[in-house]
């Protein structure tokens, strides 16, 4: 690396490999080769920069140069204007939707300004298939402290002290999670990391692992250094092939190294990691569910307790942690805990990473303290609402959560504040609305997810989700009265208090927070002949039981 | 559980199953370490294999890891990743994610299946394509997206559409 003047970061995640920035790799290679500057020039294939609608991207260091929506072609540009004759090249250079002139370094850009990165750190800076890149910018140890230096207990209270709280949605305090499984007398015990990100729009576990496999391992050791773990699992979609491919690679290098395996550091500590795949369910991002389907089974959820900590894998006491909880650790060994708190709210610390998505102009992935505000997360960062339309509604936590308007959107973000408006965390998909979206089709549309996702173990679950469904397609095709509206809201608040597992007890979020905030929308159905479709227009996927 | 290595099970080998397909999936089988636990594992892996999962190819797995037929289906069935139908040359796939909905999504998989004449899950009757609405691709900068086996298509519009069945019909 010290011989290299350039470096040239191409973002190799999947929202850009689909507009072809491996080829846009190769080129950069190829012609950086003929023109004699290969040695001079690194080309370095990255993960996640966050910034996806504007994929793909290339940044040249130390220049602190950030290319947008580079095609193929344009890899000729940038080796004979930038690298050879030292000028930007001024038509790939951002440019604000709102303003004409053409942004140059990233941290001027509004997108990453109001950014603060801890589990995202690496991404878009490193090469994740290249273990020593990662051990370059310190990786690995904290693993190395926490087994040689701290005991399991100093571990675990440094965790708990942080305040990181579960990232997966549910928000459960990571340390004491810890502790509780450390407590367990067993002989065996397992480290579980959940990568079964099913909520449809959400990507950030998958940009994680991708652009930052390692620490993801490394924290996973920490933890099973704290709980006696000796045996790791990642749980991962099988959707993910490009994020399996990476940690594959991943763990043969670190096993390669001695990072993974018997005796890591010298010490009596011996810890590996197994893949898992999943194979398309939402409910096993649910840990008693994943757990099942870990072992083979219908990825089913179990009646709690017992809890995982006490019976889990194999009956034996299990950790679930999520993807993104897990990249946070790292850090906080390192830099304390007392760092850790000092970011985010009274209650929620740390950073939270959310992929937006929508109807916004800069659709990505963005990690931001705790405490900051819708406002500034979708006008500021991610650049308001495109063609100069209305902001209408957010929705966060995916088919768990609930809708936030605009009187919401000066709430400091949190745990607790989101629950309090109705919605909750969830896992950090946030989907922004205009209007032209008709809210019951978005709540439609969020029903027939769950539906089609429920497991059929409970039958408030099974059956109720199913009626839900049924019920909004009758009003939204026109056909509902007054009472079924009434209904409606009866239905959602039972399935809610009755369903079995954290899926279905949270799939009415959305019927219920768009009835709370867009009730003259249900009632427009039901009333006008002439009801407002918007541009959602909701065709139901399969046409079981619809009789309209 | 039986260990799997000293059953020995016959291959309902037919003309769409040939036999060094099963050989293929025997030798996967008998060099797992254990069995335990890894019936989602063998199902991708049959899958791979076959490119879909017949009752055949169900029960003969089933029968080589001493389960009944039932658990091995009750797991095929509950899973969105397993499928039981044959697949076509081309898999072509529509984002049905939240982000991709609200940019249009449900517009785009109407008029696909409308130029296709086949619902979803439905092979076309060339043989060519299979279409499938799927849960997020995780590519939502470039809502909606369709892809065609490995390749993808953002931003796609309805025009578009035309365009795209062209390039693999010919």
């Amino acid at each position: 690396m010290a011989s290299t003047r350039t470096n040239i970061m191409v973002c190799c995640g999947t929202g850009c490999l689909a507009s072809e920035s491996e080829k846009v790799l190769k080129n950069l290679e190829v012609i950086a080769k003929a023109r004699g500057y290969a040695e001079e020039v690194q080309i370095i294939k990255t993960g996640c920069f966050g910034f996806c609608e504007q994929g793909p991207i290339v940044k040249v260091e130390p220049d602190n140069v950030f290319y947008v929506r580079v095609s193929p072609k344009d890899a000729k540009d940038i080796i004979d204007e930038h690298i050879i004759k030292g000028r930007k090249v001024e038509r790939l250079l951002y440019m604000e939707p709102n303003e004409n002139e053409r942004i140059k370094k990233q941290e001027d850009m509004p997108f990453y300004k109001k950014q603060l990165r801890v589990a995202l750190k690496n991404c878009g800076l490193i090469n994740p298939e290249d273990v020593y890149e990662y051990i370059a910018l310190g990786g690995y140890e904290a693993l190395g402290k926490a087994i040689t230096k701290m005991t399991r207990d100093q571990v675990i209270d440094t965790v708990k002290r942080s305040g990181l709280r579960g990232r997966g949605g549910g928000g459960f305090p990571t340390g004491l999670k810890w502790e509780i499984t450390k407590k367990q007398e067993s002989d065996v015990k397992f480290m579980i990391c959940n990568a079964d990100e099913g909520d449809p729009g959400a990507f950030m576990d998958r940009s994680i692992l991708e652009g930052d496999p390692h620490s993801v391992l490394e924290a996973m050791a920490i933890g099973a250094y704290a709980i006696g773990a000796d045996k790791g699992i990642i749980y991962i979609r099988a959707e993910y092939p490009l994020a399996i491919a990476r940690l594959n690679t991943a763990l043969k290098q670190a096993r390669e190294l001695g990072l993974l395996g018997k005796n890591i550091f010298g010490t009596d500590f011996s810890f590996d990691i197994n893949l898992k795949y999943g194979a398309g369910a939402f409910v096993c991002g649910e840990e008693t569910a994943l757990i099942n389907s870990c072992e083979g089974k219908r990825g089913e959820p179990n009646f709690k307790p017992p809890y995982p900590a006490e019976e889990g894998y194999w009956g034996h006491p299990t950790c679930v942690n999520n993807v993104e909880t897990f990249a946070n650790i790292p850090s906080i060994i390192m830099k304390g805990a007392d760092w850790f708190a000092a970011m985010g709210t009274e209650r929620s610390k740390g950073t939270k990473v959310f992929a937006l998505a929508g109807k916004i102009n800069n659709v990505g992935l963005v990690e931001v303290p705790m405490g900051i505000t819708l406002r500034e997360i979708i006008f500021d960062i991610g650049g308001g609402i495109p063609k100069g339309k209305k902001f209408k509604a957010v929705q966060t936590g995916g088919p768990s959560g609930g809708v936030i308007t605009e009187e919401g959107l000066d709430t400091p973000i949190d745990y607790d504040s989101l629950i309090e408006r109705g919605s909750m965390m969830g896992s950090g998909g946030m989907i922004v609305m205009d209007e032209d979206d008709n809210m019951v089709n978005i709540a439609k549309f969020y029903l027939e997810f769950t539906m089609d996702e429920a497991c059929g173990r409970c039958g408030p679950g099974r059956i109720g989700t199913k009626r839900l469904f049924e019920m909004l397609h009758k009003i939204s095709s026109g056909k509902a009265t007054m009472a079924d509206l009434d209904a409606l809201k009866q239905l959602a608040y039972m399935v809610k208090d009755s369903s079995l597992c954290g899926l279905c007890q949270t799939a009415p979020n959305p019927v219920i927070s768009t009835m709370k905030h867009f009730w003259d929308e249900y009632v427009a159905l039901v009333k006008d002949e002439d009801h407002p479709q918007g541009e959602g227009r909701y065709v139901p996927k399969n046409k079981i039981g619809m009789k309209s | 559980m039986t260990k799997p290595q000293t059953i020995s099970v016959t291959k309902p080998v037919s003309e769409d199953l040939p036999e060094e397909k099963f050989n293929e999936l025997e030798s996967f089988i008998d060099h797992l370490e254990t069995t335990k636990g890894a019936l989602i594992e063998i199902l991708h892996k049959a899958q791979d294999i076959f490119g879909y999962l017949p009752r055949d190819v169900q029960l003969y797995i089933a029968r080589k890891l001493g389960i009944p037929g039932a658990e091995v289906f009750g797991v095929v069935s509950f899973y969105s990743y397993f499928t039981t139908k044959p697949r076509g040359k081309h898999t072509l796939s529509i984002c049905m994610g939240t982000a991709c909905f609200v940019r249009g999504a449900d517009k785009v998989i109407e008029k696909f299946k409308e130029k296709l004449g086949v619902e979803s899950n439905e092979i076309t009757e060339d043989g060519l394509f299979t279409l499938r609405d799927v849960r997020c691709i995780g590519a939502c900068g470039l809502a909606p997206v369709v892809t065609v086996g490995d390749k993808v298509y953002g931003r796609v519009k309805e025009e578009d559409i035309d365009e795209i069945i062209k390039a693999y019909r010919g």
